[in-house]
């Protein structure tokens, strides 16, 4: 029996023990006319050789196609040693860390990802993860409206630079407390936000904004901080964390740095495996701490003094305060923020400076090429960072198919998002200058038709 | 000489990897080199240096291999948390959901480089219907907890559709997990608790006076969190559909019933499954978990999107997306893409190779060892919460006595099994037993475990009933001894700053 250890002898001394007749009765309490007889969908069990082979035959149908898209989860080199630890049993089949006695391991690891974190960001207090960068956005939407108590009119707004699935996320999560989310308007020359054309007076309880943008632009985020403060509002910063080694964290966005900051921990060694597990971090200020969500881990003594960790401020959580929680999250992403802590460490600030560096040149280099292949130009003026809209005189969808047959994946039809045909594209360190060339050969075939 | 190497070690084990930093120091194989330019204005990037730590590969590898030994797991210990379903994670599901494809496979990349992942989302969505007895499921939810979310949400969505906007209270028994009515007041609803009867069964009568033209719904875990099914489960699914509300099911203990019973014919409507515990995902020191949902036809059109859809092109099966064109009514996206993808493949992987026999063994065996458990302590002198019933998959005792007499407190008795080399059993849950401890074998154990666990609760019981000993500063073999959990909140330390 897979996975069950029991001899028909132990079975049988345990039904005496329980003085019970056979495994059957111990399902009398259940409603016979409830009972199934079999659960004929699900197919005959596969020893691990047959599904090893299987598993095998399905990863071989999908391929290595190079890969050319970033728009929100981005291909890194991830050290072998990140996850030959993180899929150390020790960690890989811990629970949640409440008897902390035998949890210092997984605790301490999310005691230091909270000082890394909180680093990258620059900001005082991080939780020990949310569940991805889109829901972490909601959760930091609701946060606001907790914390930024003198505004009741539950508005979002949001610049035009933030990823629009955040908004479809934000807007399924928090709908039931009345939430809604508002565009603001966008410069289509930059991309950005169009600063003269800000609505006044509506009173939001927060902005958001997305730097490097979603479009890879380069948003004034200084300048529409100090806007959102204006306006009574929470400023709420978005950004991959890869960038934050070189660039300005949310927490000194213009004259106060924003009040909560938020993201896809992805970039940090998690694979890209078809959208997930991830890991959304989140940070804050310090005066907000108590209206946190999700689990923190904090350092403190023992009964004979020596340092340890363990979870704290729990009275915010669901399992203590239930209806008065500040979320209802209880299950987080722990092993991602484990594989990130090693991540991180392997790489420090130096290593992931240069993967963002390496990452930028790569999709220079790539936006340079496709811009001279007729139709192909940069959509937007300015500053990009490390992913790059490009506009395309012809619908995207069927040059991407044509593009696909080279075992490329040429980008992110961006067309619904910038309104007009368009692409986005980004090549991060994994690829060679050989990788690129080849990417840039299949647009020119496939726009050449 | 012995002593005090001892006492160096433990110190230098709770070390943080920030105190081994020197400056200059770098793992130099894991970054490209070089420097390249940037090109972008200085008033976009950081005048600071981020402090992380600044130290080699077998730094960062010694490090963390350290700190994994410091933790309990289910590799190592046995687990038997209550409610959690600690069961052993077969390695396969990890190394399989590995596969370099699978790893390297963009969400957004075009369905023809995901075929083969697809597929395994299509099956597993059938599979899942099939254990559940529903009719659509959604894999998107990234843990329980956002299950119950989608559940919440596609109930409220119901109504609201059907113009029936009054109907904003969600039922929710007392012993019910804390994330349901969490999830209940996040989704703009009103709880109402109703009580629990000393059977473990719900207060029917308790029930029918707060239903009423106000009720949205009721969420119920069965069995419940006290560790015996809910025996009138239909007449509660006949008097709260009669009253216009709609029923979700926690599956928090689907472990329990799988291949025995299924929510659907229970007549519950919507459905979540924890895939960390029933289908064996890690647990991840905290997650990732997976809270995929399952409904009935009445909720399919508010299903969350992405779903795996087979569609036909030119006689050959396709997988596709299905979202938002095809479900206008869907409560909408939960997650960046679509959800938890490797945990998934995990699931699938276990569910495969368990098999249609091997899930009935599930709810057997792990049935078969909670009683056997169950019987064993109450042999031994623990008091059972519910003498009368038969366990599920966990039990309960209360220690109740034991405080008041021996001054051991289910606290106390969790932190002395540490010192035994077993994991604690959930304390102080469900609220209403006093001093208790809910107890979760599963499946994957051995009769000699669970005895070894017997004899070291015998042992603890013993040394407080005949020998007076306290368990007060119990444990003392882990790594630290108990933590000063009130300094811990009053004198907040979140992050290392160097002094």
């Amino acid at each position: 029996m897979p996975f069950i250890p029991h001899t028909d002898k132990d079975t049988r001394e345990m039904l005496d023990a329980i003085g019970a007749e056979s495994i059957e009765d111990l399902f009398d309490e259940i409603p016979k006319e409830l009972r199934i007889e079999h659960l004929y969908g699900v197919p005959e069990a596969l020893s691990e050789m047959e599904i090893a082979r299987l598993m095998r035959e399905r990863a071989q149908m999908d391929g290595s196609p190079r890969c050319f898209v970033g728009a929100g989860a981005y291909e890194h080199h991830i050290p072998a040693a990140v996850w030959d630890i993180a899929t150390r049993g020790e960690y890989y089949s811990a629970y949640t860390p409440y008897q902390a006695e035998a949890s210092q391991g997984t605790l301490q690891t999310i005691y230091e990802y909270q000082t890394m974190i909180t680093a990258l960001t620059g900001l005082d207090v991080s939780n020990a993860s949310l569940y991805d960068g889109a829901s972490g956005l909601a959760e930091a939407a609701l946060m606001a409206v907790r914390a930024n108590r003198k505004v009741k009119t539950g508005l979002v707004l949001l610049a035009p630079g933030v990823n629009p699935v955040y908004e479809k996320v934000a807007q399924a999560i928090t709908g039931g407390q009345g939430l809604t989310f508002e565009w603001l308007p966008r410069d289509t020359r930059t991309g950005n936000v169009a600063f003269e054309e800000l609505p006044e007076g509506r009173n939001p309880v927060a902005v958001v904004m997305q730097q490097p943008s979603f479009p890879g632009t380069l948003e004034d985020v200084d300048r529409l901080t100090d806007w959102a403060h204006g306006e009574g509002a929470f400023a709420i910063g978005v950004a991959n964390p890869t960038s934050l080694a070189l660039m300005k964290p949310p927490g000194k966005w213009g004259e106060e740095g924003v009040d909560i900051a938020c993201g896809e921990g992805q970039p940090l060694g998690i694979p890209l495996s078809s959208g997930g597990p991830y890991f959304g971090y989140m940070t804050c200020k310090q005066k907000h701490v108590r209206q946190m969500p999700g689990r923190i881990v904090g350092r403190t003594t023992d009964l004979d003094g020596n340092p340890g960790f363990a979870l704290t401020l729990q009275a915010r959580e669901q399992h203590i305060r239930r209806t008065k929680a500040t979320s209802n999250i209880c299950t987080n992403q722990g092993l991602m923020v484990t594989a990130a802590t090693i991540y991180m460490s392997l790489l420090g600030v130096d290593g992931i400076a240069h993967v963002a560096r390496r990452s930028h040149a790569n999709t220079a280099r790539l936006a340079d090429g496709l811009c001279g292949i007729d139709g192909i130009e940069r959509l937007y003026d300015g500053p990009f960072f490390h992913e790059v809209a490009l506009g395309v005189d012809r619908p995207v969808a069927p040059v991407l198919d044509a593009v696909a047959g080279h075992n490329v994946i040429g980008g992110y039809d961006l067309t619904e998002y910038a309104g007009t045909d368009a692409l986005l594209v980004c090549a991060t360190e994994t690829k060679t200058e050989a990788d690129i060339d080849a990417c840039i050969v299949a647009f020119s075939e496939a726009m050449d038709r | 000489m012995l002593r005090r190497s001892v006492h160096w070690e433990s110190i230098s084990m709770s070390e943080l990897i920030f105190e081994k930093s020197r400056g200059g120091r770098r793992a130099f194989a894991q970054a490209p080199g070089g420097d390249d330019d940037l090109g972008i204005p200085g008033q976009f990037l950081r005048d600071d240096r981020p402090g992380l730590p600044e130290v080699s590969e077998l730094q960062v590898v010694r490090h963390y291999t350290r700190l994994s030994q410091k933790n309990f797991s289910i590799d190592t210990q046995f687990y038997p948390l209550g409610s959690c379903t600690m069961k052993y994670n077969p390695r396969a599901c990890n190394s399989l959901a590995l596969l370099p494809e699978f790893a390297g496979r963009h969400p957004l990349g075009p369905v023809r480089f995901g075929q083969g992942f697809m597929q395994c989302m299509h099956e597993l969505q059938q599979m899942l219907k099939e254990v559940t007895g529903m009719v659509g499921v959604s894999l998107t939810p990234m843990a329980g907890a956002q299950g119950e979310l989608a559940g919440v949400a596609m109930i409220k969505a119901y109504h609201d559709a059907r113009g029936d906007t009054g109907r904003t209270e969600i039922i929710v028994p007392d012993a019910a997990h804390g994330t349901n009515p969490a999830t209940a007041n996040m989704c703009g609803c009103v709880v109402r608790e109703i009580p629990t009867l000393s059977d473990g069964d719900v207060d029917m009568e308790a029930l029918k006076r707060v239903l009423g033209p106000g009720t949205a719904g009721i969420m119920l875990t069965n069995p419940s969190t006290l560790g015996v099914f809910e025996r009138h489960i239909k007449d509660i699914a006949d008097m709260v559909h009669d009253a216009g509300g709609l029923l979700y099911y926690d599956g928090a203990n689907l472990n329990a019933i799988l291949g025995k019973v299924r929510p659907g014919d229970m007549d519950f409507d919507v459905i979540h499954m924890n895939l960390h515990k029933t289908f064996s995902t890690p647990h991840g020191g905290g997650g990732p978990g997976s809270g995929a949902v399952g409904v009935n036809k009445r909720l399919l059109p508010f299903i969350p999107v992405p779903v795996v859809k087979e569609t036909e092109v030119d006689g050959e099966i396709v997988y596709d997306w299905a979202a938002e064109e095809d479900f206008p009514q869907t409560i909408g996206r939960l997650s960046g893409f679509m959800g938890n993808a490797g945990v998934l493949l995990r699931a699938y992987v276990y569910m495969r190779m368990v098999g249609r026999d091997g899930m009935e063994r599930v709810a057997e065996y792990a049935t078969l060892n909670a009683n056997y458990l169950m019987a064993k302590l109450r042999d031994a002198g623990f008091e059972l919460a519910f003498p009368n019933r038969r366990a599920s998959h966990e039990f309960i005792i209360t220690l109740r006595h034991e405080a008041k007499e021996f001054h051991l407190t289910a606290m106390d008795v969790a932190k002395a099994l540490l010192d035994h080399n077993f994991h604690a059993p959930t304390t102080y849950f469900p609220l209403l037993v006093p001093e208790c401890l809910l107890i979760e074998p599963t499946e994957t154990e051995s009769k000699e475990t669970l005895d070894n666990f017997v004899a070291a609760m015998i042992d603890i019981a013993i040394r407080a009933r005949e020998h007076g000993v306290e368990f007060k500063d119990a444990p003392f073999k882990m790594p630290v001894r108990r933590l000063d959990d009130v300094k811990a909140a009053r004198e907040l330390d979140l992050r290392y700053a160097p002094e």
